[in-house]
């Protein structure tokens, strides 16, 4: 059993989620993922991993409530147990493998859409306590969707904030506001690292494919066992099929194939979660579809 | 003389049975397995046990079978194996125990995985306890893996006393007995279970959720928790698929993907929320005991169901019984056709399945007649879904985080027939992670000769 150390409620439907699993948190890295299991009848659910803390043991999830499992999970509290939460899977983030001077001469941005600022705050957190300090684009709805501002102000070199509907920071998509800095700013970046909503990711790797600004996405594909057994998570990366769970999950953003990525992560969307998305989206305009079990 | 046939088992009727999960075969009565006991000769050289790779006193068993005495016969069958009601349902016993015993020359073997699972069951109804341990001696082994191998190394290694820990992956002890058998062929809350409370009964401790070369590392195992010695058990869990166009469309699933769905996540069950897509006609692709698990599968969640399969049904893998009950129960068999390509509609989900006809040519390496492909005889398949069922391979997990231990081309971890010993000092290995894909009980066999190499290495 795996106890909720503490809950918070980040945003309309977003929650964070410390829980004890004093294995997982001494192994994990950055950019690796876990999955959860809320109890007997609950399906294995890949959540990216947004931070741990090695001493006390824990490690903080953030999913959005969008299906019926993610729905559930939300009515845990803190001193409630998760059946099974395991990890940390898949391979870690490049960046920590990476020579570290090297990696201080490069400009590195990060670009989060809604949910994806949870797993890129890890990555962003690590570089700055190695002496680098990156810059991250976050983009959500409104304001009221922002998450982790304060956590990423304090490790981030320059944060950016984009709305949709412009209630905060700048007014417009992720893709627009990173075109501007380097177009209008002059703003020079050797690295890219984006995780967001799929289509998201495709599009900011399109746009850094323009300017030769290598990319990398995290995926996060329909999964069972993340150990590389059920197959389940496979794309396609240039020109060859790999396991997300195993090979990944972060991968070059400009050889992923998002449309079968896309068209994938559909397969065992119910009828019942197609019309939930669709109210939703009616209901608040805009809907992130990132960190979902189903 | 003329010999007894061989006493009938009964079976649910392939008409009920093909819309349920329950097991299929419902197993002897006690007279009906003392009936089918006194068929056997005790012969002077049992050839049986020469056949089993556990080496099961089978004439002994079956004697006390014979005589009534069901408590003593569990207790022959569990000296040499940890997992009898297992094995008494998924050995292919055909080609093992009841291959050469004499009766079979003339007329039918004798039943013994039938008795085997008759013991087994009938010690679990009349909760006989087996587990007789040495003292404890205090030295910490660690088992990766909780399959069959794993189990039967861990449970050895607990009799003579050791402290044992199994490390599982997965959120459920059993490896393949939960993720890939079907309830119809082996009830998981019965008889898995209790195999697996049976190895806890011996003082094993199992952890799960704990993946080797990513939770901890095998040498943290070693150098940092105080293990003194490690068996690997990690089965071959990896699925291949054909790499033909369209594999990737939505509709095609690994054999391992849908099983683990239905038996581990169990899907097929009201109330359980993982999801599981078996459409409305399904191609499954391949011959072996998997593939005919996920087309029996797919049946009973409510489709039409091929085969589809390159050779013809002699050379077919699958266990001969497993075969006969498909048929039974309205598989439909492609035999001598293969996938060259899988056909998507504008959505890309699958729409069919294009296969060219095959002809048996020339004996191949493995001794069955190769399969040459018969130029322009191309057809299609509608299906809505398609399963890979072409067999597995190890995972490369441990090998790849694991400095110095070897591993060969295919991914199999290289370890000695006899002993399991690794290129690593006290890592011994054993079952599908050496083998690749095999049976149940030579994954058992490996684990106990592992346990008992594992046992002269700690005594040095």
């Amino acid at each position: 059993m795996y106890k909720i150390i503490a809950k918070r409620l980040l945003a309309p439907n977003i929650y964070l989620m410390d829980v004890a699993a004093p294995r997982v948190a001494k192994a994990a890295n950055p950019g690796q993922f876990v999955i959860v299991k809320m109890d007997e009848k609950g399906e294995r659910i890949p959540l990216t991993i947004c931070d741990y803390d090695k001493t006390a043991g824990t490690v903080t999830i953030v999913f959005q409530t969008v299906g019926c499992s993610t729905k559930k999970m939300a009515l845990m509290e803190a001193g409630d147990n998760f059946s099974d939460f395991v990890g940390p899977l898949g391979q870690p983030s490049e960046l920590v493998e990476e020579d570290l001077e090297a990696l201080k001469k490069k400009n590195i941005m990060f670009v989060a859409g809604g949910v994806g600022a949870a797993p890129v705050y890890p990555q962003v957190k690590w570089l700055h306590e190695h002496g680098i300090d990156a810059d991250a684009i976050v983009g959500c709805k409104s304001k009221d969707y922002l998450l982790l501002e304060k956590e990423m102000k304090r490790v981030t070199g320059n944060l950016y904030v984009a709305t949709d509907d412009g209630s905060y920071g700048y007014k417009g998509f992720v893709t627009d506001l990173l075109k501007d800095l380097i177009e209008k700013e002059g703003k020079k970046y050797d690295l890219v690292v984006a995780i967001g909503p799929m289509i998201m990711m495709k599009f900011i790797a399109q746009l850094t494919k323009n300017y030769g600004i290598k990319t990398i996405v995290s995926m996060n594909p329909v999964m069972v066992d993340g150990t590389g057994m059920c197959g389940g998570c496979r794309l396609t990366v240039g020109g060859v099929t790999k396991f997300a769970c195993v090979d990944g999950p972060e991968f070059d953003g400009h050889l992923v194939d998002f449309n079968e990525a896309m068209r994938r992560s559909t397969q065992y969307q119910t009828e019942e979660g197609r019309a939930e998305i669709e109210r939703q989206k009616k209901a608040e305009g805009h809907v992130c579809n990132l960190g979902l079990g189903e | 003389m003329e010999t007894k046939k061989r006493v009938p088992v009964k079976e649910q009727a392939p008409e009920i049975r093909r819309s349920n999960f329950d097991e299929v075969c419902l197993g002897y009565s006690e007279s009906e397995a003392v009936e089918e006991a006194e068929r056997c000769l005790h012969c002077k050289k049992p050839l049986c046990i020469t056949q089993c790779p556990v080496s099961i006193n089978i004439p002994e068993f079956v004697e006390h079978v014979k005589n009534r005495e069901f408590e003593k016969a569990a207790r022959v069958i569990a000296e040499s194996s940890s997992l009898p009601a297992v094995c008494g349902r998924v050995c292919p016993q055909e080609s093992q125990c009841e291959e050469l015993c004499v009766l079979g020359k003339k007329g039918d073997a004798v039943a013994i995985g039938k008795l085997e699972r008759f013991v087994a069951d009938w010690s679990r109804e009349n909760n006989i306890d087996l587990s007789q341990t040495l003292p404890k001696n205090g030295r910490k082994v660690a088992v990766i893996g909780a399959g069959p191998s794993g189990l039967s190394c861990a449970g050895d290694l607990a009799k003579l006393g050791y402290d044992v820990t199994i490390f599982e992956a997965l959120h459920k002890a059993g490896g393949v007995l939960v993720y890939g058998i079907p309830e119809f062929r082996l009830p998981k809350d019965t008889v898995v279970q209790h195999e697996v409370d049976n190895v806890k009964a011996l003082g094993v401790k199992i952890e799960t959720n704990v993946i080797i070369g990513r939770t901890v590392t095998l040498d943290e195992l070693m150098h940092q928790e105080g293990f003194e010695a490690v068996f690997i058990g990690s089965g071959a869990g990896l699925p291949m698929f054909m790499n033909i166009p369209g594999e990737n469309s939505n509709g095609v699933f690994s054999a391992n993907e849908f099983l683990t769905r239905n038996n581990l996540m169990k899907a097929f069950k009201e109330g359980y929320d993982t999801p599981i897509r078996a459409g409305k006609k399904v191609a499954v692709v391949g011959g072996g005991n998997v593939a005919m698990d996920a087309a029996r599968t797919a049946l009973r969640l409510g489709a039409e169901v091929h085969i589809v399969y390159r050779r013809s049904q002699a050379e077919l893998p699958a266990r001969a019984e497993e075969v006969h009950h498909a048929i039974e129960e309205g598989i439909i068999f492609d035999l001598l056709c293969n996938p060259v390509e899988i056909l998507a509609d504008e959505k890309g989900w699958v729409k069919g399945i294009r296969c060219i006809r095959m002809e048996l040519g020339e004996p191949d390496a493995s001794g069955r007649r190769r399969p040459v492909e018969i130029p322009g005889s191309e057809f299609v398949i509608d299906v809505d879904t398609v399963i890979m069922s072409l067999g597995t391979s190890p995972n490369p997990l441990i090998s790849s985080t694991t400095k110095g231990l070897e591993s060969n081309k295919k991914g199999c971890l290289i370890a000695a027939e006899e002993t399991g010993k690794t290129s690593l000092d006290g890592v011994f290995a054993g079952g599908d992670a050496v083998t690749g894909a095999a049976t149940v009980i030579l994954a058992m066999g490996a684990g106990k000769k592992a346990a008992r190499a594992i046992d002269e290495y700690l005594k040095k």
